[in-house]
């Protein structure tokens, strides 16, 4: 009898360790179609990296990636967090790329217990009053990079900006987020309408009010067109451009071409930043895709790093979730952003560089570093955050 | 002044884009009574073959006149095996099929050229500005965006009132069986006139180009203000669309310059910021409900 019940719980005991075999399985939710599809592509890709790079696992915890497209619907993508959490049984969700979609998931997912990763949108609600003991932003918090340019654009005695944004909440918070840290003069504020091409109009009476700068922040397309038109008007010889990095990723910039060259903009990190952690992702992430990653790919790999050093610390046991949690919070990862650790509301706090677009030895465009403006920049809204 | 003449050539170039694009369209609509949402698509196949062989070649005239054959030739291909089952279909069973074109031709450019926006930049020389008047500089590039919006106006014209073909097509709107019975092949002359369309908005794709994002959905943005200048204008009438074009590129262009200022006259400069944005957004579709309201067919509507 007692050999039989031996017997037993040793095959239990190697069932349940089986089941720790199993991989974890992590639930990507973000935006493949659309225009802004390579966003998305890129932040999957610099995660798919990771796993890649730890053969299948993330801390040596083998994981499984499971990825869905939201089409940057809020509703699409409530179903398909629901679909991760009821069917799949995800407990670690990352990916959304726009702050309306992740408004709208993001909450759902943390009351339900589950943990989101956000390897990209950061919107002042999430960082303020709705932060949660379960959400994690990895990226930057939306105001952070027009801040940066604010402080740089002031440090340069600019002193008569003009500010362009899409009619939109990301929009406002963007202008918001460089007067947050801009000190002088504004010769004009305009918001256009969301998805605008042609910008003809706006440069016009831009030109006409005689900015000594202009700052944009038009995501995507709408930031293509807009640069190829300021240049196609021959502003860009006589009034400098500034924006944050999102208009000058290297994929952009690809589609943008001369028109991009000697643009300042504000990025958490670049392609050139010189640490060994960057200096071996961008040469694994040219090598795995043939292409320069984007911030965004950055972020995407951050994102899986910081999750594989969390499960490490629980050796894959999702039951510990506080464990889990605490490990997350320690931000124990090599960041190939040099430094990086979470404030009180769980975002960043880290160094905020401008950067300025180049030409490169071999006809590529990309971005060079040009100046550190804030080191241990945290955000505006932690003081909101209960936590 | 001089502020405001440069507004109103931005205005016409918007309107002549415009018009490139809705001529097609309802070009298509008036004769062969088919509501092609693909169109949209067909810009974005314009923009995208005139890029590659542009980038590869180094001569926009050269993607010009690739991409032009290229477009009108799926267009065609799209008329042959699928438009034609649909003529006699009821017009939601047309939306529906050339909605569903609209998603086919945005993932079969994705396979092909990926996610990547693609370059295309304006030919060196087309390129800068020039003094059109002393003190307003207008980019040569967007008046030859004018030039050929007016060539193409001609041309339809031209074409429409003083060529056999022109008049074949014309009877073939207003009664496809009696032509037929006069021993017109109609269906060749439907496919021609669906190529023609296409290559339209190819030609809206090509020129847009050089001054938009060359991505993946690019069609489906202009495709909306499209359908507002062709109810405008009367469905099924190219004069409608060329008025139209022209109404909507001014009120659009016009009223987002000048909307806020007008504004912050009564209000207070906050509000009038946010009031005249929203405003100045919705100014084409405001002009488009009192058109209607006062001309429910549209200020030109065709014949038949």
């Amino acid at each position: 009898m007692q050999r039989i019940v031996l017997s037993l719980v040793i095959l239990l005991f190697s069932m349940s360790s089986a089941w720790a075999a199993e991989p974890v399985k992590i639930g990507m939710i973000t935006t493949l179609s659309t225009k802004a599809g390579y966003l998305g592509e890129d932040i999957r890709d610099g995660f798919k990296l990771a796993i890649e790079q730890g053969q299948g696992t993330l801390g040596t915890i083998p994981v499984e990636l499971l990825v869905e497209d939201d089409g940057r619907k809020p509703e699409k993508g409530r179903q398909i967090a629901e679909r991760f959490m009821k069917r799949d049984k995800v407990q670690i969700l990352t990916g959304i790329v726009f702050s309306n979609v992740a408004m709208a998931v993001v909450p759902k997912i943390v009351r339900s217990g589950a943990f989101y990763i956000s390897p990209n949108a950061g919107p002042s609600k999430l960082a303020g009053k709705g932060c949660d003991k379960n959400y994690f932003n990895v990226a930057w918090q939306n105001d952070n990079l027009h801040e940066a340019v604010g402080q740089y654009v002031t440090e340069k005695k600019f002193n008569n900006v003009y500010l362009l944004a899409p009619n939109y909440p990301a929009g406002k918070d963007a202008l918001a987020g460089f007067k947050r840290f801009y000190k002088g003069g504004i010769a004009g504020e305009v918001y256009t309408t969301l998805g605008q091409a042609d910008y003809a109009a706006e440069l016009a009476t831009l030109r006409a009010s005689k900015p000594d700068a202009v700052y944009f922040f038009l995501p995507g397309g709408m930031g293509i067109n807009f640069i190829k038109q300021y240049a196609q008007a021959g502003l860009n010889k006589s009034t400098p451009l500034f924006g944050p990095a999102f208009s000058f990723d290297e994929r952009i910039l690809k589609a943008v071409g001369d028109a991009a060259v000697g643009v300042v903009n504000g990025s958490q990190w670049s392609a050139d930043l010189d640490t060994p952690e960057n200096r071996a992702f961008v040469a694994a992430f040219r090598t795995a895709y043939g292409r320069t990653p984007t911030l965004y790919a950055s972020q995407g790999y951050d994102a899986a790093l910081l999750i594989g050093s969390a499960l490490k610390a629980v050796q894959g046991d999702m039951d510990k979730a506080d464990a889990f949690r605490t490990a997350l919070e320690k931000a124990d990862f090599p960041t190939v952003r040099g430094s990086f650790s979470f404030g009180k509301n769980h975002h960043p706090v880290q160094d905020i560089y401008v950067r300025e677009v180049i030409k490169d030895e071999q006809g590529n465009y990309t971005n060079r570093i040009l100046n550190k403006v804030f080191s241990n920049h945290s955000d505006a809204y932690g003081g909101e955050c209960s936590m | 002044m001089l502020l405001f003449i440069e507004q109103l050539l931005n205005g016409l170039q918007l309107g002549v884009m415009l018009f490139l694009m809705s001529a097609g369209l309802t070009l298509v609509f008036g004769i062969m009574q088919v509501i092609n949402l693909a169109h949209g698509s067909f810009y974005m196949i314009g923009a995208f073959v005139a890029a590659t062989v542009a980038v590869r070649s180094g001569s926009f005239l050269l993607g010009m006149a690739v991409a032009l054959p290229v477009a009108a030739a799926v267009g065609m291909i799209v008329e042959f095996t699928i438009l034609r089952r649909l003529y006699d279909r009821d017009h939601l069973d047309q939306v529906l099929a050339t909605f569903g074109l609209i998603f086919f031709f945005n993932e079969l450019t994705r396979i092909i050229w990926g996610r990547q926006p693609l370059f295309m930049d304006v030919p060196p020389w087309l390129g800068g500005a020039v003094e059109l008047l002393p003190g307003v500089h207008y980019p040569v590039y967007r008046l030859a965006i004018i030039l050929v919006g007016t060539f193409v106006a001609l041309f339809l014209y031209l074409l429409f009132s003083r060529t056999r073909l022109g008049m074949q097509i014309r009877a073939g709107a207003s009664n496809r069986e009696m032509v037929a019975a006069l021993g017109v092949n109609i269906r060749l002359l439907y496919t021609l006139v669906f190529g023609l369309g296409t290559m339209l908005a190819a030609l809206a794709g090509i020129m847009a180009g050089p001054i938009l994002a060359v991505e993946v959905g690019m069609g489906e943005s202009i495709l909306i203000l499209t359908f507002v200048v062709i109810v405008i204008g009367g469905i099924g009438s190219v004069r409608g669309a060329l008025v139209g074009a022209l109404l909507v590129g001014m009120v659009d262009t016009l009223g987002r310059v000048y909307l806020p200022d007008l504004l912050s006259v009564l209000f207070s400069s906050a509000t009038a910021d946010t009031l005249g944005a929203s405003l100045s957004s919705m100014s084409v579709y405001i002009l488009m409900a009192i058109v209607l309201t006062c001309k429910p067919a549209g200020l030109f509507p065709a014949q038949n």
